[in-house]
């Protein structure tokens, strides 16, 4: 692994000059974008490792570059493992044509994307699947190894996706694992603490790693409408009206369902920090939470927090009335209606027809 | 009539004696829901309010006849306690839990359709009949008995767009939260099929969100199958691909899961899709 143009030349002089230099940042469509070079010497190793180096792929920066052996390629295949909403299941997917423009292809071609249930009913029945894109009976061996591998994978570390591209056949004839993603499904992290520690920073805002070590479920959007709300689907539902209504939603907020004043103010205190803000918009309907939790957890947000911005504040469900008391006796109005709340969060951020 | 549970519904709570459990299961009662016992390993003997607390699925169902179970066990021992229900005779479980790992639940999901067993969620709010029946976390102060079905994916959204049928006069026949996940036990289309067969159903309300394709899924069965008016709103227009939105199955990823691709198919099918939640009342 090279930080520098030096290193990568190194690197490359140990594998004898011919090697690959590859951009590492978790997204795809590197090749695509330049940040993978073949390269025959320790001098082109180095020019490319300086391209590559300090470049953005999809706003991703590459810091570090891999130098690795370069393979002797035949043909790409394209192989992954995901869950299949559809057919709640596993599914192993299998291309012919793997390589950059697998996306493509799964547009324009999809037939000859092949897929098929995972586990397998039998070790023959997956063997017999797979010799339909494995003729040779030397490459039918390493895929059925290979299929039952990534299966494994994807089941012991409870991942969403475990993909291999290209799958490349090399002049050997050997199947290797050329490129991997691997996503892991948040909701598996708890029982693989291990996986914890992989988590790169770089992948989030500043806002949305505070917000998760709060228990808030956050995502940065461009706009100057704060907004916090209880429950995933309202709190899009939010948004898109702030839309309609002609402004802009700075986020997508969701306090979630427990019911604690805390979380009201660690939420608020992650919306401020957002210098583009112009007013902040709260639009709750309690269940699990209660209004009156929110409406503390707003007061001592501006007592705290001294907050200079306007804010527009949609409060019922249960304990709807105290919790518009507690806020009426401090000087805060709280609206009972969520197209009213829009309208006056849109008009203050500037936006609108108001 | 309604669908799914009624008045004589008889209701278990498992992990009553936790936070969320113990507050629901006398929220439930207090509603007029049958809630017939509890269940907590260890803790059986004892009482939450007046509600008999078992140790064993087995044993309550034994000692109270019931037939449906509502789940408030942590995400780790959730698919257990589901499969608890499932082998000791309840035929259908409704799993409030959220943060269930997906791959949990392809196997729970096969297992209990083999076993003829309903599951309703996981990460739902839950069903309600109203006037008749609670089984969920929904504040039952906001519906009203009536005609108009509603399945959603949503929790709080949910709550938003009752409220606003309520203020019209237009009751609720049953509200069915399926759940926020990837996998869900039951989906639209199942429930869509009870609404047009429910005599006392006369318009549905369906409530998407961004992700999957269960609302492309719903669209065609509507339009082979389903008569009654339906109602839609798809929450999410505006939200950024890639990026998980707070639900599990909230993502739209490699070129699939977005918004406008559902309200087409609804469209298509018939459906008539709005633009903000407050004007479904409007269409009905």
């Amino acid at each position: 692994m090279a930080r520098t143009a030096e290193q990568a030349g190194k690197a490359a002089a140990d594998l004898g000059g011919k090697a690959v230099v590859k951009g590492q940042v978790l997204t795809g469509g590197r090749g695509k974008a330049g940040a993978i070079k073949v390269v025959s010497s320790q001098a082109e190793a180095e020019s490319a490792a300086e391209k590559i180096l300090g470049m953005s792929v999809k706003g991703f920066i590459v810091e570090k570059a891999l130098v690795t052996e370069r393979l002797d390629i035949k043909a790409e295949y394209y192989a992954a493992i995901t869950v299949d909403r559809r057919a709640k299941a596993a599914i192993l997917i299998i291309s012919a044509a793997g390589g950059m423009d697998i996306e493509q292809i799964a547009e324009e071609k999809p037939e000859k994307i092949r897929r098929f249930v995972m586990p397998a009913d039998n070790d023959e029945a997956l063997r017999k699947w797979l010799a339909e894109s494995f003729e040779d009976r030397g490459l039918l061996d390493q895929a059925f190894q290979i299929a039952q591998n990534i299966y494994r994978l994807f089941r012991e570390k409870d991942c969403s996706l475990v993909e291999i591209n290209p799958l490349a056949v090399t002049a050997q004839r050997r199947l290797i694992a050329a490129d991997a993603k691997i996503v892991f499904d948040d909701s598996g992290v708890p029982q693989h603490p291990e996986l914890a520690e992989l988590r790169n920073a770089d992948e989030y805002t500043a806002d949305e790693i505070e917000a998760r070590e709060a228990g808030l479920s956050f995502v940065s959007l461009s706009g100057e409408i704060g907004c916090m709300v209880n429950g995933a689907g309202l709190a899009m539902a939010t948004m898109d009206c702030i839309k309609l209504a002609g402004g802009r939603a700075a986020n997508f907020l969701d306090v979630g369902g427990s019911s604690n004043p805390q979380k009201v103010l660690d939420a608020m205190r992650i919306l401020l920090r957002n210098e583009q803000l112009k007013v902040i918009l709260v639009n709750i309907f309690g269940g699990i939470t209660r209004c009156d939790d929110v409406a503390q957890g707003i007061l001592w947000a501006r007592e705290q927090l001294g907050i200079t911005l306007p804010i527009v504040i949609r409060l019922i469900g249960t304990n709807g009335k105290k919790g518009r008391d507690m806020l009426g006796k401090a000087g805060l109005i709280a609206t009972r209606r969520m197209g009213d709340a829009i309208d006056q969060a849109v008009a203050c951020s500037g936006g609108g027809s108001l | 009539m309604s669908i799914l549970i009624d008045e004589h519904t008889r209701v278990i709570v498992q992990g009553i004696t936790g936070r969320d459990g113990s507050f629901h299961a006398e929220a439930m009662l207090e509603y007029g829901t049958k809630v017939v016992g509890g269940v907590t390993p260890g803790k059986g003997g004892r009482t939450v309010g007046a509600i008999p607390v078992f140790d064993t699925v087995d044993d309550a169902v034994a000692k109270t006849g019931a037939e449906c179970s509502v789940v408030f066990v942590p995400a780790a021992f959730a698919p257990d306690a589901i499969r608890e229900a499932a082998d000791s005779g309840i035929s259908l479980v409704v799993c409030i839990t959220e943060g269930i790992p997906v791959l949990r639940m392809v196997d729970l999901y096969h297992e209990l359709k083999d076993k003829g067993v309903r599951l309703i969620g996981p990460n739902c709010p839950g069903i309600i009949s109203p006037g008749k029946c609670k089984v969920g976390i929904m504040p039952g102060e906001i519906h009203r008995p009536g005609g108009v079905g509603v399945i959603s994916r949503s929790g709080t959204l949910t709550y938003e767009v009752v409220y606003d049928l309520t203020e019209r006069s237009l009751g609720q026949s049953t509200c069915v939260g399926i759940g926020g996940d990837p996998i869900v036990g039951t989906g639209y289309v199942e429930l869509l099929e009870l609404f047009e067969k429910d005599e006392k159903t006369d318009a549905i309300v369906l409530i998407g969100e961004i992700g999957g394709e269960a609302e492309e899924e719903a669209a065609s069965f509507i339009k082979t199958s389903v008569h009654k008016k339906v109602v839609a709103f798809i929450s999410g227009r505006t939200a950024p691909p890639g990026k998980r939105m707070g639900h599990a199955g909230a993502i739209i990823s490699a070129g699939t899961g977005g918004a406008e691709a559902k309200v087409a198919a609804l469209r298509d099918a018939g459906v008539v899709v709005v633009d903000r939640p407050d004007q479904i009342p409007d269409e009905l």
